[in-house]
């Protein structure tokens, strides 16, 4: 019966010790926030797990939640689409990087004019989503598109109805273009569209919108817009070329960007490359300087190293734009103040 | 002694929901006091809602939840009427189960159904083949024109007062059908034998007999109407502006925080919104209140 006792109990401590070794060796970690990047962070930490073994879990909360969620401290790194300030990270002493690209389009559903075809720059496009041009035959529309046929038809302007980084990127865009824009509709995740514009819930609502309403333009992110097969316009971007969207001219973007800031967060919206897409913009990890577990920060500058390092395809596959190596240098430059 | 024990814990269960029900109403209060120390009353009157400029005003939202309730209600009442008179007085009697189970079964479907639903097959069929119609015979006639005119988009607050209709037929409905088989025979054979059509035993027996009842169950539908949450997010057309137009985008108190609450501001802009659900949840709790008092008058003292 003794011995009995003494065996088991050697049982449990094996067991036990067992436990803590594999908990100690996983270090599973938790991230929470941005939903735009939620399908490549999803990809990365499932790739991640059948290569190393250890989870990743990220919660798609949107951006001010994967704020929040982060200075609370009850998650392990952040997400945000808006990257936060020199003066926040130092307040809350976090560490901040870019994980991925994608760019923003502007899509639209005018009969009798096929992808690509209609073609805007930066104020016009602004003049429609403000609200002060409201037909598709309207002088400045007409300007830019000679040859092109464009219908007596009343503009249906259609926007993110939920608060969205989507958002975020495009009116920041159309702000810089206009300060009408800015003065009138302003600039953030959620705004105050003209009064007859249409909000749809999600990518998905405002795809939705403009594929059944006849006459509207909306803005998606560009992956959506692929993979919805949804007429986009031609924009023009700082260089005077007429771009249509694309994974390479998002890249182009990025090409000339200076990510040598503090925050690692430069602007970049309206690019002067020559095959620069205009409305691009990256999305932002944010974890603490100094975390109360050892081996979840090292998990978390693990994790994003490997992702960086290995996930480019699967990121273009998505539809998103990895970083170029340049940056992926400096983001692991800097995820050693990750300790 | 057991069922002594049997009624505490039986107790506790009911205490824990009122417990629950105070805690909603105080936590609601607490994370919308900046907004309520900010705003002060005129929140509620106020005409603006803007992200940008931190302003704050509840107006627009809770004209949208009134109005698509109660044209929903418009639209729904006479119909439940029907079917319930229907299934009481005319129906023949093999039909009656399945076609009662049928309304039921209605108000069981999810409502992001009835929201996809509406935002992929009825928005656009709405858009083609009824305002443009609609347009062509009203939009002329002063005052009412005003209320059909703007482009034909198809979503919009008449869009959405009628797929919520749809969801709270099943309920005034059955409520209806309830209450109308509480008539006592009596009464209706008397009237049948003076000679009376089915339409004057229920217009002067039926009715005035479940009167309260009736009114109780459009309050139950108010009150679903007035909380709908996805299916309006998808075809009210979320602009947070009034409108005099019924073909106009509008938004609801309920869709603007199914919009707005997942990437809110810390600040006033999620106190805002926690004042908004305040408000709804004010609302949508006098109105069920009436509608729970009602039906029981009407079962207790007026039926059999």
């Amino acid at each position: 019966m003794h011995t009995r006792n003494k065996l088991a109990q050697g049982a449990i401590a094996t067991i036990l010790g067992l436990a803590f070794a594999a908990s100690a060796l996983a270090a599973d970690i938790t991230g929470a926030g941005a939903t735009f990047p939620y399908a490549v962070y999803a990809k990365w930490a499932e790739a991640y797990q059948a290569a190393t073994g250890n989870k990743v879990n990220y919660q798609a909360i949107g951006s001010s939640g994967g704020v929040k969620q982060i200075k609370a401290r009850t998650v392990d790194f952040g997400g945000t689409d808006a990257p936060l300030k020199q003066s926040d990270l130092d307040a809350a002493k976090l560490v901040q990087f870019p994980s991925v690209m994608g760019g923003v389009t502007i899509v639209m559903n005018v009969p009798g004019i096929a992808s690509g075809k209609l073609k805007l720059d930066g104020v016009t496009a602004a003049d429609i989503f403000r609200g002060a041009i409201t037909k598709w035959n309207a002088p400045a529309i007409a300007r830019l598109n000679p040859g092109v046929t464009l219908p007596n038809m009343a503009i249906t302007v259609t926007h993110r109805s939920d608060g969205s980084g989507t958002t975020y990127a495009f009116t920041h865009y159309l702000a810089k273009q206009s300060a009408a824009f800015l003065g009138e509709v302003g600039a953030g995740n959620t705004v105050n569209w003209p009064s007859n514009a249409v909000g749809g819930k999600g990518n998905a609502g405002v795809a939705a919108n403009v594929q059944k309403i006849k006459g509207t333009i909306g803005y998606v992110d560009i992956a959506d817009a692929m993979k919805n097969r949804m007429n986009y316009v031609a924009l023009k971007n700082r260089a005077g070329n007429y771009i249509v969207p694309s994974q390479q001219a998002v890249a182009d973007a990025a090409a000339g960007a200076n990510f040598k800031v503090k925050g690692m967060a430069p602007d970049l919206l309206d690019q002067s490359h020559k095959n620069a897409w205009p409305i691009t913009s990256a999305t932002y990890i944010l974890a603490y300087e100094k975390g109360a577990d050892a081996a979840k920060q090292k998990g978390i500058v693990d994790f994003f190293s490997w992702s960086l390092n290995n996930g480019q395809k699967m990121a273009a596959d998505l539809g998103f734009v990895a970083l170029p190596p340049n940056v992926v240098k400096m983001v692991e430059a800097e995820m050693k103040n990750i300790k | 002694m057991q069922d002594k024990f049997f009624h505490h814990t039986t107790q506790l269960f009911a205490f824990v929901v009122l417990a629950a029900l105070v805690g909603i109403l105080v936590s609601l209060t607490y994370e919308a006091w900046p907004s309520i120390k900010a705003f002060g009353p005129s929140f509620l009157w106020t005409n603006i809602w803007s992200v940008p400029d931190d302003k704050y005003g509840a107006l627009a939202a809770i004209y949208g939840t009134v109005v698509t309730s109660v044209l929903a209600l418009l639209i729904a009442v006479p119909i439940s009427f029907g079917i319930a008179l229907f299934l009481t007085e005319t129906c023949p009697v093999w039909l009656r189960r399945p076609l009662g189970t049928a309304i039921e079964l209605l108000a069981g479907i999810p409502s992001i159904v009835y929201g996809i639903w509406g935002l992929f097959v009825f928005a656009p069929l709405f858009a083609d083949h009824i305002q443009p119609p609609l347009q062509a015979l009203l939009g002329d006639v002063p005052v009412i024109g005003g209320w059909f005119s703007g482009p034909p988009i198809g979503v919009g607050i008449l869009t959405a007062s009628i797929v919520l209709s749809l969801m709270v037929i099943p309920f005034i409905a059955s409520v209806m059908r309830d209450v109308f088989e509480t008539v006592p025979h009596v009464l209706k054979e008397s009237a049948y034998g003076l000679g009376c059509t089915t339409w004057e035993v229920a217009r002067s027996v039926v009715l005035p007999y479940t009167r309260v009842g009736v009114i109780g169950g459009i309050m139950l539908g108010l009150g679903r109407a007035l909380g709908e949450t996805m299916a309006v997010t998808f075809v009210i057309g979320n602009a947070n502006r009034i409108n005099g137009s019924l073909f106009a985008p509008g938004t609801s108190i309920a869709s603007t925080l199914a919009n707005e609450f997942g990437e809110a501001d810390p600040g006033l802009h999620i106190a805002s919104l926690f004042e908004l659900g305040l408000v709804l949840f004010i609302i949508t709790f006098v109105v069920l209140a009436i509608s729970r008092w009602l039906i029981s008058r009407s079962m207790g003292s007026e039926g059999l």
